[in-house]
């Protein structure tokens, strides 16, 4: 396809139509409102189903029941919309269904401001609901990865039966880039153990109650075996510039856009930095940080956030050299310089 | 003679044979207390089911509550939902599978407390799908706390001086506030209690199915029912005080029924053919390989503001888009959020030959301040040697920079003299397309034939847009002849 | 003389005694009996004649299967060619 001039909130929505999504429920939160209103404009053209649904909590539930009968079916939102559908996501990770969630992320706690942040990460990341569930979570750094992640989010769902959470930021869904989306039309396929309200899946059922100690035992087995695979084979990152780096930024979203051009600033004044841009934040990239750790002297997670992802970069090489740390929060986005003196802060400590 | 043959009334095989998810070793019975009035709905449903030949395309959602655990009993599809989402799940199953046949089966605390916003929508929407709500006054999977049916005085664990107004406010009467809705087709009220009670409630069930069945919407049936074990009371002492507490308050009969002028509504099939999808998205194949025209080498960031109405977010657009089109690296970002509302509005643009890092411009090269507040919020941000377009029309003051380059033009008047004073935008953009020589007029011009929404003012524009690019300093307006 | 049909069986081991079939029972054929099921339950029971066939007992019942009521019906003759042939 040509490129196209596109936001990335609607470049989600074009991507979820040529990856087969068949149902959108959703509701409007400021920064993620495009994507509803660009649901709500071209999936009734193509005789898809677009709900604006009476709350978040009753969004995402309609997911479950779209899912449960086998369609391929989204949601979007924004942090507090997030919070309010964590119990849908529960029952979602539970039932083993697929569902395609996407978080613009806007800064908080509480309704905080419309602007930027990173701070859902713990909440789409750890889970964030009850039970020990995971999402699976790509986070996009451009307009391009918003179609393209939305696209692998889908198979990504069905394929492992989960909930894929496209976490992204405000930066990220309102910036318009260049777009090429796919030449393919995806026509989702039929899913054997899924309702279709037909004599061959009479026979099934979606619960997540499992009454005997056992069964559901048996069903956090399954789901903790899912995560595993998903820790071996799934794992993404971009490097940037990180060939001779002896400090390495790890980032994802908006912020690895600044670091980028941190980086290309004080490569020029010299200094040996370079980035791992993470693309999946669970599976968390542990194998490419780890590989990375010797040829380095330290890190420097920067997010916009009080500090969630540095938890994980740290956990992910196992304490095995020091992690620095720049977060910023209250909506405002660290400018190059702002980044370029936290990295080149990080790099004097540890290099000289 | 008359032959004569021999039938049985039993167990309907809506049901399974054996109930095997049934935890433990009894898998004949229910997990239903003795008396209980849900074991008589579910009969009810697990009859019609088969006697209207819907049994295979049923999908029946089950509730938080004592009947979560319907999916042991009823053979159809079956979805479990969380406490008080029944509605929003079949919501959703209804929308994915419009042919199947959706029930939705709930009790008070479901339907009436934790539900009630999901259960109003959906009822609101006129979903094409089966309520049945059994409404026993009493939350009966806990172990018999207060509903928001539990009568005035009446004694739960929760109530344990009896319901009081002053406290908890009165029953919530559900069929009547569903009734009041206008998309609903059929609400009726009725009770589990005696032989003609039930034989009703077992017509009110197949109506609202065979309405499904029809696609005639939205149908809800309350069944006042039996809750003996948290009643504490016998199952005909139960039977009793549905009749003399529960019916007083909530009046049996039908509250709604316009099944007969309601018209059927079926829903049409996805579209994946790729042709139609790629027509509906505005996707246009590529024709040969996209190369870059241009020859710009380095990087352009550009911040363009003005108060909302002005175009400055538009003017963004079109030379990002323009930048795309000859093939250099773009972005465009504008500040969003409740500020886009009058007050001022503004966008980032980068132009580059290499992949842009952030989209933000917080440093700019070039400013385009379309009226007095831009100039004054993004003076200081111009970089050194930095190009500041000004719209004289509005901005009376000078720049205070002197080391930048910058051009005054009366954008605004410029525009008006044209004839559109929505314009401005387009002046604004020839102007920088004169001074920074990085993109083409006739890609920008490109751009606006394939996107300018009132294509009737499309000459108009590239007259704007040549007005700014012929705009001499001194001159006093835009036009000189 | 009691006629077999219509006759109504209760499966004393589903049924769970809770008396719907016997209150709801028209006739008043239906009794509870002395003994308990090994679910615990002083089930119900048929006295053996005056069954009218009416069903009452099989919809007053919670349980799916624990009431069955059979009968006699009249096979609609059918006055085809078809049908006799």
């Amino acid at each position: 396809m040509k490129h196209e001039l596109i936001k990335g909130n609607e470049a989600v929505i074009k991507g979820a139509l040529l990856a087969g999504c068949t149902n959108y429920f959703g509701y409007p939160i400021t920064p993620a409102s495009e994507i509803a209103e660009a649901a709500a404009y071209y999936f009734p053209k193509l005789n898809r189903c677009f709900i604006q649904a009476e709350s978040e909590v009753a969004a995402i539930n309609m997911v479950y029941g779209a899912a449960a009968a086998g369609s391929r079916c989204m949601t979007a939102s924004s942090g507090p919309g997030l919070s309010l559908k964590q119990e849908g996501i529960s029952y979602l990770a539970g039932a083993e269904l697929p569902a395609v969630v996407v978080d613009v992320m806007r800064a908080g706690p509480g309704l905080g401001n419309v602007w930027p942040e990173q701070s859902d990460y713990n909440q789409i990341v750890k889970g964030g609901g009850h039970g020990s569930y995971k999402n699976f979570v790509l986070a996009p750094n451009s307009a391009q990865e918003m179609c393209d992640m939305t696209i692998q989010a889908f198979d990504i769902a069905d394929k492992y039966r989960c909930t894929a959470v496209v976490l992204t930021d405000g930066c990220i869904g309102q910036m318009m880039e260049p777009v090429k989306f796919p030449d393919k039309v995806v026509v989702p396929q039929e899913k054997d153990w899924a309702i279709h309200g037909t004599a061959e899946t009479r026979k099934n059922v979606i619960t997540s109650i499992y009454m005997s100690t056992e069964t559901l035992k048996d069903l956090n087995d399954r789901l903790q075996k899912k995560y595993a695979e998903m820790q071996t084979h799934e794992q993404r990152s971009e490097d940037f510039m990180v060939e001779g780096a002896s400090l390495i930024v790890v980032a994802y979203g908006i912020t690895s856009r600044i670091a980028e051009n941190a980086i290309k600033e004080l490569r020029a004044k010299g200094l040996k930095v370079g980035m791992i841009r993470l693309q999946t934040l669970f599976p968390f990239p542990k194998d490419r940080l780890q590989k990375a750790v010797p040829l380095i002297k330290a890190m420097l997670a920067a997010e916009m956030s009080a500090g969630q992802m540095v938890d994980d970069v740290k956990l992910a090489i196992e304490h095995k050299c020091p992690v620095e740390f720049f977060g910023t929060y209250g909506g405002s986005v660290p400018t190059v310089g702002q980044m370029s003196d936290a990295i080149e802060k990080a790099y004097q400590k540890h290099t000289s | 003679m008359e032959q004569t043959k021999i039938v049985t009334k039993s167990k309907p095989t809506g049901f399974y044979e054996n109930f095997d998810r049934k935890v433990g070793k009894d898998k004949k019975t229910t997990h239903y207390c003795p008396g209980c009035s849900h074991g008589i709905v579910q009969k009810l449903v697990a009859e019609a089911m088969v006697d209207l030949g819907i049994q295979d395309r049923t999908i029946f959602i089950s509730p938080v509550g004592c009947s979560v655990f319907s999916y042991y009993y009823l053979d159809a599809g079956n979805i479990q939902a969380p406490h008080g989402r029944a509605p929003a799940v079949a919501t959703g199953a209804a929308r994915a599978r419009p042919d199947s046949i959706v029930i939705s089966y709930q009790g008070d605390g479901d339907l009436a407390a934790i539900g009630t916003s999901e259960i109003l929508h959906a009822a609101n929407r006129g979903e094409n799908m089966t309520v049945i709500f059994v409404n026993n006054a009493i939350y009966g999977m806990t172990g018999g706390q207060m509903a928001p049916t539990t009568l005035v005085s009446q004694k739960t664990l929760t109530s344990p001086a009896g319901r009081l107004v002053e406290n908890d406010g009165f029953p919530i009467r559900m069929a009547e506030i569903i009734s009041s809705l206008g998309a609903p087709t059929y609400v009726e009220r009725t009770a589990c209690t005696d032989s003609k009670n039930i034989m009703r409630t077992r017509k009110a069930i197949r109506k609202g199915l065979q309405l499904q069945i029809d696609k005639k919407g939205f149908s809800f049936i309350e069944i006042l029912s039996a809750c003996p074990t948290n009643w504490k009371m016998t199952p005909k002492d139960s039977v009793q005080w549905i009749k003399e507490n529960l019916e007083p308050y909530f009046k049996l009969g039908v509250l709604k029924d316009i099944s007969d002028t309601r018209e059927a509504r079926s829903r049409s099939q996805p579209i994946f053919d790729p042709a139609t999808v790629f027509g509906v998205l505005g996707l246009k194949k590529e024709e040969k390989q996209a190369v870059r025209t241009s020859k710009f080498a380095g990087e352009r960031r550009l911040k363009i503001a003005g108060f909302g109405g002005q175009g400055a977010l538009t003017a963004g657009a079109l030379i990002a888009e323009a930048g795309m089109n000859e093939g250099l690296h773009t972005s465009w970002i504008p500040s969003y959020g409740p500020e886009m509302r009058g007050g001022t509005a503004n966008c980032s643009v980068i132009i580059s030959d290499k992949r842009v890092g952030t989209p933000i411009v917080t440093t700019s090269d070039v400013l385009i301040a379309m009226n007095g507040p831009s100039l004054d919020a993004f003076e200081n941000d111009v970089v050194k040697n930095g190009l500041i377009i000004v719209n004289s029309s509005m901005i009376s003051r000078k720049v205070a920079r002197t080391d930048v380059r910058v051009v005054y033009v009366p954008l605004t008047e410029i525009a008006s003299e044209l004839g559109l004073k929505a314009m401005a935008n387009s002046v604004a953009v020839g102007v920088f397309l004169q001074h920074e020589k990085i993109l083409e007029r006739k890609t920008v011009c490109d751009v606006l034939t394939t996107s300018l929404k009132k294509q009737s003012a499309l000459e108009l524009n590239f007259k704007a847009i040549d007005a700014g690019m012929t705009f001499k300093e001194g001159q006093k307006k835009g036009i000189t002849q | 003389m009691d006629k077999k049909f219509p006759t109504v069986e209760i499966d004393m081991t589903t049924c769970k005694g809770c008396a719907m079939c016997i209150e709801n029972c028209p006739p008043k054929v239906l009794k509870f009996s002395t003994e308990f099921n090994t679910l615990g339950y002083q089930y119900a029971h048929y006295t053996g004649s005056g069954c009218t066939g009416c069903e009452a007992c099989f919809y007053a019942c919670p349980e799916p299967g624990a009431v069955k009521v059979i009968k006699e019906v009249k096979i609609k003759q059918k006055t085809t060619a078809g049908a006799s042939a």
